[in-house]
C-alpha cells in the first residue's frame, strides 16, 4: 500500500568549510595546498607540551563577515571548547571547538532549484542555517606497508562549520545549497571552497517520514568530500531507509561512511559506540569578546548578495535569466560587467552578451585545459589578466550601438581586442571597418546598381510585392563599397529609390 | 669567601657582581662544587650541563666587561622545575613519558631570565607531572628534605624548595597549581610565592590544570623572592590568560604595619600540629605588635576546596595530558600493532600510578552523565570560594594562615594514602581557585623541621604580601639560616 512517492526525505547539513586566512586558527604557521608532510608545522600545531592556543583575530573576521552574509547574528561573545577524543592525527587528543557559544548563530541561505529548462529559472527557497562555529582542522592519517604515517600540515587550518536547520528536501536542493553556499564563501573572500583540496566537506544527516509527521531517525553520513557525493548520498540513504521501513525494520540511529567508488554507504559506527567527547570549557581561551565597531566594519566588506544582484540585473538591467545567472555566478565577472555599463549605460543587454559570451569563451581557452578544477569552483578564468579592460568593451558595443561598424564586424574587432589590448576604436580605424554612411556617396552608388540591367528582374520582383528581392540589390552595393557601407542606411535608400 | 658564596641571597651575590669583586665564573664554579658535595644526598637536580652552565657564566662576564650588564640579575644561576622549558634542555616533567623529550623552545620566563642576564641553571626534580605533595611521584629520583634527609621535602616542587635549602643555587623557578610552591618553600624553610594568576606567562609551562597553573620564584629570602618576580612578570601574547600591558599594575605596597589581617576563623585548630599553630600564631602576634589590625574572618566554604581542587584539576589534567600518546614524541611504546594499540600501550608504560589515577578521576568527572554531578557542581563550588575570598579581602588586607597543617613528613609515610596526602594543600588549594597571590615564609620551627606562614591578598597585591613577608623576615633572621649537610 504504501510507496516511495508518500515519503518526505528530510536533510540537515553540517558543512565545513576552511577559511583563506594566512596562519593556522590558534598558531602563527601558515597553511596551504601542496606542501611537504609535516612541513606546516611549529610548537603550537604539534601540541608540544607547555604551548598555548592564541586566537587568530583574521579567522574570527572571516567568521563575523560570513555571519553577515547569511544575515546571522553575531553574539556580544564567543568561547571555545575541547572535544576530547584520541586519534592519531589530533595532536592534543583534544580538538578546539565551539559547543556552546559559537561566533554566528542562524541566518539563512538562499538557493535557486533548476528550472524546467535552462532557460527558465527555478524556484527560490530559504535555507535556515541553525549556527557557525570556528574549530580547528586535525592532521591526516594514512595507512602504508605495515606502518601508519600521519601529516600535521594540516592540523590547526581554520574550519568554519555551518550547520543548516533540518530544511532541505532533496538531493536537488541539498546540491542547489551547497552551490549557493559555496558561491556566498567565495564572493565575501571567506574561502575558496575547493573541494579538490579537501577545503569544504560534508555531513550529511537524512531521515525520512510520511509528511507532516514527527522527525524520523536520522543517520549521519561523514566526511563527504564533494557536491556530488553529497546527492549521491542523499538518494542512496532515502532508497535505503524506505526500504527498511517499508520492509518493517527500524532505521538505527548510527554514523555511516560513504564509498564514492562504489557510490555505496557503510555502517561506521552505531549509537552505542557513540563517542562522550566531554566537552568542557577550554581554560586556555579566554571569552571573546565580539565588538560591535569590529562586525560593523566588516558589515561594509558584504559583497551584494548573489540573487541580489540576480533580480537586479534581470528587473532594472532587464537582461535575460541565462546571463544574469552566468554574471552573478562569479563577482569578479559581475563587477567587471558593472564597471562596463557604467562606462555605456544604455545597452547593458549588448554588453552582457559580450562578456558571458564571447570573454567567458576566450578567458576560458586562454586559461586552457582547467577544467574539472573543482566542480563548484568558480570557472577558473582570471580577469585580472584580462586584455581587455570594461571600459574599452564598452567603447565596443558603443561603436555598434551607433552604427560606425556592424554586429559581425564587432565580433571581429573583439577578437583583435582580446588579442592586442586595443582600443575598438583604434582597430577600427586600423582596420578600415569604419561603415561608409555617407548619404550623398551611397545614394549615387545605389542609382548605378539599379541601373545595371542586371538586376532588373529582382527590381521586378520587389515591385511585385516580393520583399525579399531586395537583398539581392544589396550584394553589388557591399562590393562596391568594400563591404563598409552601412547596412541600415542602403536598405533605407534602396526603398527609396525602388518607391 | 668563595666556600661561602652558596649561602648568599641572590641580591648580596648582585652586589658583588656589580662591585667586581665577584664573577659569574667563580660564582657558578663554586655552586658546581656544592652540587658535587651534596645533590647525592638532596637529589634536587635531575640535570645539570656543566658546560652550558660555565659558557653562560663566561658570556655574562664578557657582558658587564663589555658595559652591557642586563641588571640585577646578571650572572646569578636560576634553577628551573623540569615542567618549564628551556629550549635545548630536557623537560621531562619528572615523567618516563616525557624522559627523552628536549625543548626546542624557550618558555616566556626562560627567555625573561635571559633577557635579565640570569643562568639558567639545570632542572629541578619534581612529582611526575607536579601531581604531588612530596616529589615521590618523580619518575627519576627522590628528593629529601635538606633538614632532615629521611624526610620529604614537600612537592611538586620539591627540587626547587630543595636546592635552595641546600645552598645548590640562589633562586629557583617553580610552578603552583593547588599549593605547589609554597607547600615546599615551608617544609624546606624558604620563601615562595604564587603569583596572581595571568601575572606570569604559561607559555612553555608543561601544563597540569591550566585555570590554576601559575609559575612563581623560590627564594631563601623575600627579597630575593621580589627580584626574581620583577624578572618573570611581563605581558605575552602567546598566553591569551597572560595580563596585557594595562591590566597588570600592582597595587603599592604601602606600609606593612597598617596592613589589616585577616584570620579566617578555625584554619587554626583541627587538624594543625600544636607547634605550627604555635609558629603562626607567634607571627600574627607579631604583626599585631608592629600595629596590624588583626581580625577574624569568615569562609564559609573553605571545607569546598579540596573537594572542588580535586574535580577541577583532574578534569583539566585528564585533557591536557591527553596528548602524551607516543604518536609524536616521548615514550612510545614497543608493544604495539595498531595505532591506537601503540597509544594505549605507550600511555600504560608511559605514567606513573599517581598520574594515571588523575587521569582516570578526570575522565570520570567530565564524563557524560556524571559531569553535572561533579565538574559542573565544582566549577559553582569554585565561583563561591571566590567570591568569599574577594569579599574577605575587600574587608582586610590579606588573609594569614598556616602554609601546611603538619611539618614535613617521612618519606614514605603517606604514599599508600593519597587522601591523607591531597590534605597536604588544604590552605593553599583556595589561592588557585580564586586565581589569589599568595606567599609562603618562613616563621620558625616544630623540633628541627621549618614551619611558614601563609599570606594570601586580592588580585596583584603582591607588593603588599611581599612587603608584610619582608618585614616578618627582616625581625626574625630566618631567612639565611642554614642547614647543615
Amino acid at each position: 500500500m504504501s510507496s516511495s512517492a508518500e515519503w518526505e526525505v528530510v536533510i540537515g547539513l553540517e558543512v565545513h568549510v576552511q577559511l583563506r586566512t594566512r596562519a593556522k586558527v590558534f598558531a602563527s604557521s601558515s597553511w596551504g595546498f601542496g606542501q611537504e608532510p609535516n612541513e606546516q608545522v611549529d610548537p603550537v600545531v604539534l601540541g608540544l607540551p607547555g604551548t598555548l592556543p592564541v586566537v587568530n583575530r583574521e579567522a574570527v573576521e572571516k567568521s563575523i563577515l560570513f555571519g553577515l552574509v547569511v544575515g546571522a547574528e553575531i553574539p556580544a561573545r564567543c568561547a571555545w571548547d575541547r572535544k576530547n577524543y584520541f586519534y592519531p592525527d589530533n595532536p592534543k587528543n583534544y580538538q578546539l571547538t565551539q559547543k556552546d557559544f559559537p561566533v554566528v548563530v542562524g541566518g539563512s541561505v538562499e538557493i535557486e532549484l533548476p528550472g524546467a529548462s535552462r532557460n527558465v529559472m527555478g524556484e527560490h527557497k530559504r535555507i535556515r542555517l541553525h549556527h557557525a562555529h570556528l574549530e580547528e582542522d586535525v592532521g591526516k592519517l594514512s595507512h602504508a606497508g605495515s606502518g601508519s604515517l600521519v601529516d600535521y600540515n594540516r592540523a590547526g587550518v581554520p574550519l568554519l562549520e555551518i550547520v543548516t536547520e533540518p530544511d532541505l528536501r532533496s538531493a536537488a536542493e541539498a546540491e542547489a545549497f551547497l552551490r549557493s553556499l559555496v558561491a556566498m564563501l567565495t564572493q565575501a573572500g571567506v574561502a575558496d571552497c575547493d573541494m579538490e583540496k579537501g577545503q569544504l566537506r560534508c555531513d550529511c544527516n537524512v531521515s525520512i517520514r510520511r509528511p507532516g509527521a514527527p522527525l524520523g531517525t536520522r543517520t549521519e553520513t561523514k566526511n563527504l568530500n564533494s557536491i556530488s557525493s553529497v546527492r549521491d548520498t542523499v538518494v542512496y540513504e532515502t532508497a535505503r531507509q524506505i526500504r527498511e521501513l517499508e520492509a518493517g525494520r527500524a532505521i538505527t540511529q548510527e554514523t555511516r561512511g560513504w564509498n564514492a567508488e562504489l557510490s555505496r554507504g557503510y555502517v561506521l559506527r552505531d549509537k552505542e559506540d557513540a563517542h562522550d567527547y566531554r566537552y568542557f570549557p577550554d581554560p586556555d581561551i579566554p571569552t571573546l569578546e565580539l565588538s560591535r565597531a569590529t562586525v560593523e566594519r566588516l558589515a561594509k566588506q558584504v559583497p551584494e548578495n548573489l540573487y541580489d544582484r540576480q533580480r537586479r540585473y534581470m528587473d532594472k538591467l532587464g537582461l535575460p535569466f541565462t546571463a544574469a545567472s552566468v554574471l552573478v555566478a562569479d563577482r569578479a565577472l559581475a563587477e567587471w560587467f558593472e564597471a562596463a555599463v557604467a562606462a555605456h549605460p544604455a545597452n547593458p543587454q549588448g554588453i552582457a552578451n559580450l562578456v558571458a559570451n564571447d570573454l567567458l569563451r576566450d578567458l576560458s581557452a586562454a586559461a586552457g585545459a582547467a577544467t574539472g578544477f573543482g566542480e563548484a569552483a568558480p570557472a577558473p578564468i582570471s580577469l585580472a589578466s584580462c586584455p581587455i579592460k570594461p571600459a574599452q568593451l564598452a567603447g565596443l558595443v558603443k561603436l555598434t550601438d551607433d552604427g560606425v561598424i556592424s554586429k559581425q564586424q564587432a565580433k571581429e574587432v573583439f577578437a583583435e581586442m582580446f588579442r592586442s589590448g586595443q582600443d575598438a576604436a583604434a582597430i577600427v580605424d586600423a582596420k578600415g571597418l569604419r561603415q561608409n554612411s555617407d548619404t550623398g556617396e551611397l545614394e549615387k552608388i545605389v542609382q548605378e546598381v539599379i541601373a545595371d540591367p542586371a538586376v532588373a528582374k529582382s527590381i521586378a520582383e520587389y515591385r511585385a510585392g516580393n520583399e525579399k528581392a531586395i537583398n539581392a540589390l544589396k550584394g553589388p552595393i557591399m562590393k562596391r563599397t568594400q563591404g563598409k557601407a552601412n547596412p541600415g542606411l542602403i536598405d533605407q535608400l534602396l526603398r527609396k529609390a525602388l518607391g | 669567601m668563595a666556600d661561602a658564596l652558596h649561602t648568599l641571597s641572590a641580591a648580596e651575590l648582585g652586589r658583588r657582581l656589580a662591585a667586581g669583586s665577584l664573577t659569574s665564573r667563580a660564582l657558578c664554579e663554586a655552586l658546581l662544587a656544592r652540587y658535587d658535595a651534596v645533590n647525592e644526598k638532596v637529589g634536587a637536580f635531575t640535570h645539570l650541563d656543566r658546560a652550558d652552565v660555565l659558557a653562560q657564566a663566561d658570556a655574562s662576564d664578557a657582558r658587564r666587561q663589555a658595559g652591557q650588564g642586563r641588571g640585577p640579575l646578571e650572572g646569578i644561576p636560576v634553577a628551573i622545575k623540569d615542567n618549564i622549558a628551556v629550549k635545548g634542555q630536557p623537560l621531562t616533567c619528572s615523567s618516563k613519558m616525557l624522559a627523552s623529550l628536549v625543548s626546542p623552545y624557550d618558555s616566556h620566563v626562560a627567555e625573561r631570565l635571559r633577557a635579565a642576564g640570569a643562568i639558567l641553571y639545570g632542572r629541578l626534580n619534581m612529582d611526575e607531572f607536579a601531581m604531588g605533595s612530596s616529589t615521590e611521584n618523580s619518575a627519576v629520583r627522590k628528593t629529601f628534605n635538606p633538614w632532615d634527609l629521611a624526610r620529604i621535602p614537600g612537592g611538586s616542587s620539591g627540587g626547587s624548595a630543595a636546592a635552595l635549602a641546600a645552598g645548590l643555587v640562589p633562586l629557583s623557578l617553580g610552578s603552583d597549581t593547588g599549593g605547589s610552591i609554597r607547600q615546599p618553600a615551608s617544609h624546606c624553610g624558604v620563601v615562595g610565592l604564587k603569583p596572581t594568576y595571568g601575572l606570569v606567562s604559561r607559555f612553555g609551562l608543561v601544563a597540569f590544570a591550566s585555570s590554576l597553573d601559575q609559575i612563581g620564584p623560590m627564594a631563601r629570602s623575600v627579597e630575593d623572592c621580589e627580584l626574581l618576580l620583577t624578572a618573570l612578570a611581563s605581558a605575552d601574547v602567546r598566553d591569551m590568560t597572560c595580563f596585557g600591558p594595562a591590566e597588570r599594575a600592582l597595587t603599592p605596597a604601602g606600609d606593612a604595619k597598617q596592613l589589616r589581617i585577616g584570620v579566617p576563623k578555625g584554619f587554626l585548630g583541627k587538624g594543625v600540629a600544636p607547634e605550627v599553630a604555635a609558629a603562626v600564631e607567634a607571627a600574627i602576634a607579631f604583626y599585631r605588635a608592629q600595629g596590624c589590625a588583626v581580625s577574624e574572618v569568615e569562609l564559609p566554604s573553605a571545607d569546598l576546596a579540596v573537594p572542588t581542587y580535586y574535580v577541577v584539576a583532574t578534569a583539566e589534567a585528564s585533557s591536557n595530558l591527553g596528548r602524551y600518546d607516543g604518536v609524536r614524541y616521548g615514550h612510545r611504546s614497543a608493544q604495539a600493532g595498531t595505532p591506537f594499540e601503540m597509544m594505549t600501550n605507550s600511555r600504560s608504560e608511559g605514567f606513573g600510578a599517581e598520574v594515571k589515577r588523575r587521569i582516570l578521576l578526570g575522565t570520570f568527572v567530565l564524563s557524560a552523565g556524571y559531569a553535572d554531578a561533579y565538574y559542573n557542581r565544582a566549577l559553582r563550588a569554585r565561583a563561591k570560594i571566590r567570591a568569599e575570598y574577594l569579599a574577605a579581602l575587600a574587608q582586610v588586607d590579606v588573609l594569614l594562615t598556616p602554609t601546611v597543617p603538619t611539618p614535613a613528613f617521612k618519606v614514605g609515610e603517606k604514599a599508600s594514602d593519597p587522601l591523607q596526602l591531597y590534605l597536604e594543600d588544604i590552605f593553599t588549594i583556595p589561592a588557585n581557585l580564586a586565581g589569589l597571590p599568595a606567599l609562603s615564609v618562613p616563621c620558625g620551627k616544630s623540633g628541627h623541621l621549618p614551619v611558614g606562614f601563609h599570606l594570601v591578598g586580592a588580585p596583584l597585591s603582591e607588593a603588599k604580601l611581599l612587603a608584610a613577608g619582608r618585614l616578618f623576615e627582616a625581625a626574625h633572621g630566618f631567612a639565611h639560616q642554614q642547614v647543615a649537610l
